[in-house]
C-alpha cells in the first residue's frame, strides 16, 4: 500500500517538473449511486397454493377453462388444465365458478401523493413551482398510510401501481412503481428492480398553470419550445458525464434534474407522457426522436384512436379510460371504443384509473371497453384478450413484464381469485396474493389491511 | 344523414305527441319499483304513457305496432338522482361551456331551469346510454344556497324541463361551512337567518285575492307558489333592515319554508346529518331530502325514523374528506336495511357527465350481497334506486321512474342486463318518443374506425 502511494507521489513530482512530458493521468471516474433510495420490500411468507377448476385468464391473451394455477415460494409454478399435479402439502382452493387472473396493474395512480383525506396538508402530487421539475421523485411524496391502497387491493385486485407526479409540469418528476403491500415507508413498497419513469405532460395543464402566472409556457408552442430547450441542456449534461465516465478527471457538477433526464436519454428511465390529443402526441413523438429518447406510454391518450397506427409503428403504449370524456377541451373527442381500437391497430392498450375510486373497478372499465369494441365490430376481442389491458400491457410499459403481469411460471405470484367473471359488475376479488403471500381474503376480516389513519376511527376495519 | 335525423327529431318533438299505441314484447321486463325482472314480459304504451307492463297479456287492437325485444331487457329509463346535467358541456378552461358555478350576487333565487342546454353533448351521451331524466342541482356559488333545481328529460328536443324549480339546494356540510365563512357554526346560523328572512318576507307580502275573488283564504294569503313571481317583491313587500339575503333570494326560500318546494341538503358527516334532522324538528314544514350522507349508515336508524329520504353516492368508500371518514360501499345497503328511503345520485362524483355510470354502481351494490360483512341490495332494489326511488324522493314518483300504469313512457331496451356496464341501450324512449342515439362520440367513431389514407382527408367523412 505505502509502496504504491509513494510511486504515485514520485510520478506526480516528475510530471510536475517536466512540462513537455505527457499530460497527467486523470483520476478515475467515480460512479454516482443511481439508487440512493433502494427498495426495502421483501415478500411476505406464503404457502404453496393450488387453485383448481377455475376459469383462468393468463394475462397474455389465453383463457383456460377448468384451469389450475399453482404457486409457491412467491412465484408461479405452473398454469394449466385440470391434470396438473399438486405439490405436497399445498393449500387447495376450489375455484369452481370463479376466475383467476394476474393482479391488476394500474400504471397511473396518485395514491400516496394525493391521498385520502384530500386536504391541503396531504396534497403532494404537483411541484407546481416550475414547469421543469424532473428533480422531484414521487416516492418522496408517497404516504404509505393512504387508505386508498387498501381499497385498490380488496375491491380492485390491484397488486402493482405506478405512482406518478401530477401533470402541472412539462417535466413532473420521477414516478415510482410499488407493490400494493402496506409498509411503514414508501421504500418498503417499492417494486424491486422496476425502472423509474419520468412524468411528462403536454397540452392544457402546463400552459394553464404557468400561463396564468404570466410565465412560460403559456401556449402549446411554448410547451414544446421549453421542453426542447431542456432536452438540449440534458444532452449536453449527458455528454459531459459520458466523457467523465470514459476518461475520468474532475467530476462534473451534479444536477438532480439533469440526472433524471440523462437517465431517460440512456434508456434507463421510461417516459410516461400525459398527452390527450392526437396532434400533440405526434409532436411528442418527434421531439423524442429529435433528442434520441423514447416515449414508453402516452397517458390519458383520449385521442389515441386517431393515431393508433402511429402508436403501433413507434411501439408506444396508450393508457386510456373507458368512457371519461369532455371534462376539458383536450378530452372532448373521447370515444368509448378508444381502447379496443388501439388494440386493434396492434398498439399496446392499457386501462388506467388516475383516480382512487376508479382504481377499484379497472376490471369493469375494461369490461365496458371490451363490450363497446365488440359492438363496433372490432375483431379478435375476448375477455382473455382484454385482460392484457389490465396486467400484461401495463407491466410492459413499466419495464417489469419479465417479473409480473402474466401467469407465467417463474414470475411473481401476483394473483387474484375473483368470485365470478371479473368482466361483470357483480364480481369481486375473493383472494389477492402478492408474491404468493395472501394479502386479502374476502372471508377473513383479519386479512384486510387497515391504514394507520383509520385506526380508532369510525368504520375501522369495515368492508369498505 | 344523421344530422338530418336529429333535426327531424327536434322538429317532431316540439309538436304535440301523436296518439299512438305500441307494445314491446318478448323481453325481460323490470318495472323499476323494486321488484325482480320478469322474463318474457310486455310493455304497453299509449299516447306517451305506460298503459301496463310486466307479466301482462292484453288484447291489442289490430295493427298495433309491436317491438320485439326477445333476448333484450326492458326497464324504465334511468333517472339520474343528483346531477348537473345540461349545465356544462366542458368543465375546465372552456368559458361559455360551463354554467355550473355561479359567483354572482344571487343564490337561492337562481333557477337551474333557465340555464339547461338540451344540446350539450353531455345530454346526448347520457341519453344514448339510457338516462332519460335527471335531477339537476345548481352548484353553490358564494352562498350555502345553490338555488333551485330542476328535473329534466334528455330528449333530443328543445323542451328539456319536466319540472322547473322542483327543489332548493343547500350545502350544510364542509362545503356549506366554507361558503358561510369557514365553519359549520356560521352555516347553521346563515341557514336559520335565511329562513327567518323568508318568513318575514312572507309576513310582509301583500294580500292577494282569493280564488273566488273575495277575501283570500288564510292558507293562500302569503303563499308563494312560484318563487319567482312578482308579488313578493312588489312595492308593498317591506322588509326589515336586518337582512343578509337579497329580496329575490329570500323570496325564493318562502316556498321552501312553506313545504311547497323540496329542500335538498348536502351533508356527509354523521353529526351533520343529525343536525339537519334536528332542523326538521325545528321547521317541521320543510320537505327535506339528504344528499350525500356518506356516513349515513352510522345513524341509519335515526334517519329512518325521521322519514327523510336520502340520495346517496353509491360506492364512495374512501375517507376522502374529514366528513367521510366512515365511508363504505355498504352505506346504501345498510341505510336501506334500516328502513331509510335511499336512492343513488352522482354527488361527489362526475355529476356533470358520467350519469350513465349509475347503473354500473347499482350493479356493484348487488355484488355486495356476496361479500361477507357487507350490505348489498337485491337487483330489483338496485334498479329502483336509479329509477323510481330518486323520482319519489322529490315527489315525482307518479310521473317518472317506473313502468307502472300512467307513468310517462320513458323506457329503454337494453342489449342485456342494464346493471352490467357492458350492456348497451339499443332503443331509448322518452314520453313514448323514440330518441336518436347518435352523439359526438359515435360520429367520431364512424370517422376514425378505419385509418388508412383515402382520397380525401378525414374531415370529408361525414
Amino acid at each position: 500500500m505505502s509502496n504504491k502511494l509513494s510511486v504515485a507521489v514520485v510520478a506526480a513530482l516528475l510530471s510536475g517538473c517536466a512540462a513537455l512530458n505527457p499530460p497527467p493521468k486523470l483520476a478515475p471516474a467515480v460512479r454516482i449511486n443511481e439508487d440512493p433510495f433502494p427498495s426495502t420490500y421483501a415478500r411476505y411468507p406464503g404457502v404453496p397454493t393450488v387453485i383448481r377448476h377455475a376459469t383462468v385468464f393468463t394475462g397474455d391473451g389465453q383463457q383456460i377453462n377448468d384451469g389450475t394455477v399453482i404457486f409457491a415460494d412467491g412465484a408461479i409454478q405452473a398454469v394449466g388444465g385440470a391434470g396438473l399435479p399438486s405439490p405436497a402439502g399445498a393449500r387447495e382452493i376450489d375455484g369452481t365458478g370463479k376466475f383467476v387472473t394476474p393482479g391488476v396493474i394500474d400504471i397511473h395512480s396518485h395514491l400516496g401523493d394525493y391521498p385520502s383525506p384530500g386536504v391541503d396538508a396531504n396534497s403532494d402530487g404537483n411541484e407546481a413551482t416550475s414547469p421543469v421539475r424532473p428533480e422531484v421523485w414521487a416516492e418522496h411524496s408517497v404516504w404509505p398510510q393512504d387508505p386508498g391502497f387498501s381499497r385498490a387491493l380488496i375491491n380492485g385486485g390491484v397488486t402493482t401501481m405506478q405512482i406518478l407526479p401530477g401533470s402541472a409540469n412539462l417535466f413532473g418528476g420521477r414516478s415510482v412503481v410499488v407493490k400494493n403491500v402496506p409498509a411503514r415507508t414508501a421504500q418498503g413498497m417499492k417494486f424491486p428492480g422496476a425502472p423509474y419513469g419520468l412524468k411528462m405532460a403536454c397540452g392544457e395543464n402546463p400552459k394553464r398553470v404557468y400561463g396564468s402566472k404570466g410565465n412560460m409556457p403559456q401556449t402549446r408552442m411554448g410547451n414544446i419550445a421549453l421542453a426542447r430547450e431542456v432536452w438540449i441542456k440534458a444532452t449536453a449534461y449527458k455528454r459531459k458525464w459520458d466523457k467523465y465516465y470514459a476518461k475520468g478527471g474532475d467530476m462534473p457538477e451534479r444536477d438532480l434534474a439533469m440526472d433524471t433526464l440523462k437517465g431517460v436519454l440512456e434508456g434507463k428511465i421510461l417516459v410516461q407522457n400525459h398527452c390527450y390529443r392526437a396532434d400533440e402526441m405526434a409532436n411528442m413523438i418527434d421531439m423524442a426522436k429529435e433528442f434520441g429518447y423514447k416515449v414508453t406510454a402516452f397517458h390519458h391518450a383520449v385521442e389515441a384512436y386517431k393515431i393508433a397506427d402511429l402508436l403501433a409503428a413507434n411501439d408506444i403504449c396508450a393508457v386510456m379510460w373507458a368512457d371519461w370524456y369532455g371534462f376539458k377541451m383536450e378530452s372532448y373527442d373521447a370515444i368509448k371504443e378508444n381502447i379496443p381500437l388501439v388494440h386493434n391497430a396492434g398498439a399496446c392498450a392499457i386501462v388506467h384509473s388516475d383516480d382512487p375510486n376508479y382504481i377499484q373497478r379497472l376490471n369493469q372499465e375494461a369490461s365496458k371497453a371490451l363490450a363497446d369494441g365488440i359492438r363496433a365490430g372490432i375483431p379478435g376481442l375476448s375477455e382473455a384478450v382484454a385482460w392484457e389491458w389490465l396486467s400484461r400491457n401495463p407491466a410492459k410499459a413499466l419495464g417489469i413484464l419479465d417479473k409480473t403481469g402474466t401467469l407465467t411460471p417463474g414470475k411473481m405470484a401476483d394473483v387474484v381469485l375473483w368470485n365470478g367473471d371479473p368482466f361483470s359488475d357483480y364480481s369481486r376479488p375473493e383472494h389477492v396474493w402478492i408474491d404468493g403471500a395472501e394479502m386479502y381474503d374476502m372471508n377473513d376480516p383479519k386479512k384486510r389491511p387497515v391504514s394507520d389513519f383509520e385506526l380508532g376511527q369510525p368504520g375501522e376495519g369495515d368492508v369498505k | 344523414m344523421i344530422r338530418a335525423l336529429i333535426a327531424a327529431a327536434l322538429l317532431s318533438a316540439s309538436a304535440p305527441v301523436v296518439a299512438e299505441t305500441f307494445v314491446i314484447t318478448g323481453g325481460t321486463v323490470a318495472l323499476g319499483d323494486g321488484s325482480e325482472p320478469i322474463p318474457n314480459g310486455m310493455v304497453v304504451i299509449r299516447d306517451g304513457r305506460v298503459v301496463a307492463a310486466g307479466d301482462v297479456r292484453m288484447k291489442l287492437p289490430a295493427g298495433t305496432q309491436v317491438i320485439d325485444a326477445t333476448g333484450k331487457w326492458v326497464t324504465p329509463g334511468i333517472v339520474a338522482g343528483f346531477s348537473r346535467l345540461g349545465l356544462a358541456d366542458v368543465d375546465l378552461s372552456a368559458e361559455g361551456a360551463d354554467d355550473t358555478t355561479a359567483n354572482g350576487p344571487f343564490s337561492a333565487a337562481l333557477d337551474a331551469s333557465t340555464a339547461i342546454n338540451p344540446l350539450d353533448t353531455t345530454v346526448a351521451v347520457n341519453r344514448a346510454d339510457g338516462v332519460t331524466r335527471a335531477i339537476v342541482a345548481p352548484q353553490a356559488g358564494r352562498s350555502i344556497f345553490g338555488g333551485q333545481g330542476a328535473v329534466i328529460d334528455t330528449g333530443a328536443d328543445m323542451d328539456p324541463i319536466t319540472s322547473a324549480r322542483r327543489f332548493q339546494f343547500v350545502e350544510l356540510g364542509q362545503t356549506g361551512a366554507q361558503k358561510a365563512g369557514g365553519s359549520r357554526t356560521s352555516s347553521q346560523v346563515f341557514f336559520r337567518n335565511a329562513l327567518r328572512e323568508a318568513a318575514e318576507l312572507r309576513r310582509y307580502a301583500p294580500a292577494v285575492t282569493g280564488a273566488s275573488g273575495g277575501a283570500p283564504d288564510e292558507r293562500d294569503r302569503p303563499v308563494v307558489h312560484n318563487p319567482n313571481e312578482s308579488r313578493v317583491y312588489g312595492l308593498d313587500a317591506r322588509r326589515s333592515e336586518d337582512v343578509l339575503l337579497t329580496r329575490f333570494d329570500a323570496a325564493a326560500l318562502v316556498p321552501v319554508l312553506q313545504g311547497r318546494q323540496y329542500l335538498l341538503v348536502h351533508v356527509e358527516r354523521a353529526s351533520d346529518i343529525l343536525q339537519v334532522l334536528s332542523l326538521k324538528r325545528e321547521f317541521p314544514t320543510l320537505k327535506m331530502v339528504l344528499v350525500g350522507a356518506s356516513e349515513g349508515w352510522t345513524v341509519a336508524d335515526r334517519i329512518a325514523r325521521s322519514g327523510v329520504p336520502v340520495i346517496a353516492s353509491a360506492v364512495n368508500d374512501l375517507p376522502a374528506s374529514f366528513e367521510q371518514i366512515a365511508a363504505t360501499q355498504s352505506n346504501v345497503g345498510r341505510m336501506r336495511a334500516a328502513g331509510v328511503d335511499v336512492s343513488i345520485g352522482m354527488i361527489d362524483d362526475n355529476d356533470t357527465r358520467n350519469l350513465f355510470m349509475e347503473r354500473q354502481y347499482a350493479g356493484n351494490l348487488v355484488a355486495l350481497q356476496r361479500v361477507p360483512g357487507a350490505s348489498g341490495v337485491t337487483w330489483g332494489q338496485a334498479l329502483a334506486m336509479i329509477t323510481s326511488k330518486p323520482a319519489q324522493a322529490i315527489g315525482m314518483g307518479d310521473e317518472i321512474g317506473s313502468l307502472a300504469a300512467g307513468r310517462r313512457a320513458d323506457f329503454v331496451i337494453w342489449s342485456g342486463d342494464p346493471l352490467e356496464g357492458s350492456s348497451a341501450a339499443e332503443q331509448v324512449y322518452i314520453d313514448g318518443v323514440r330518441q336518436p342515439l347518435a352523439t359526438h362520440q359515435t360520429r367520431l367513431l364512424e370517422r376514425y374506425r378505419y385509418l388508412p389514407r383515402r382520397d380525401l382527408p378525414e374531415a370529408y367523412r361525414h
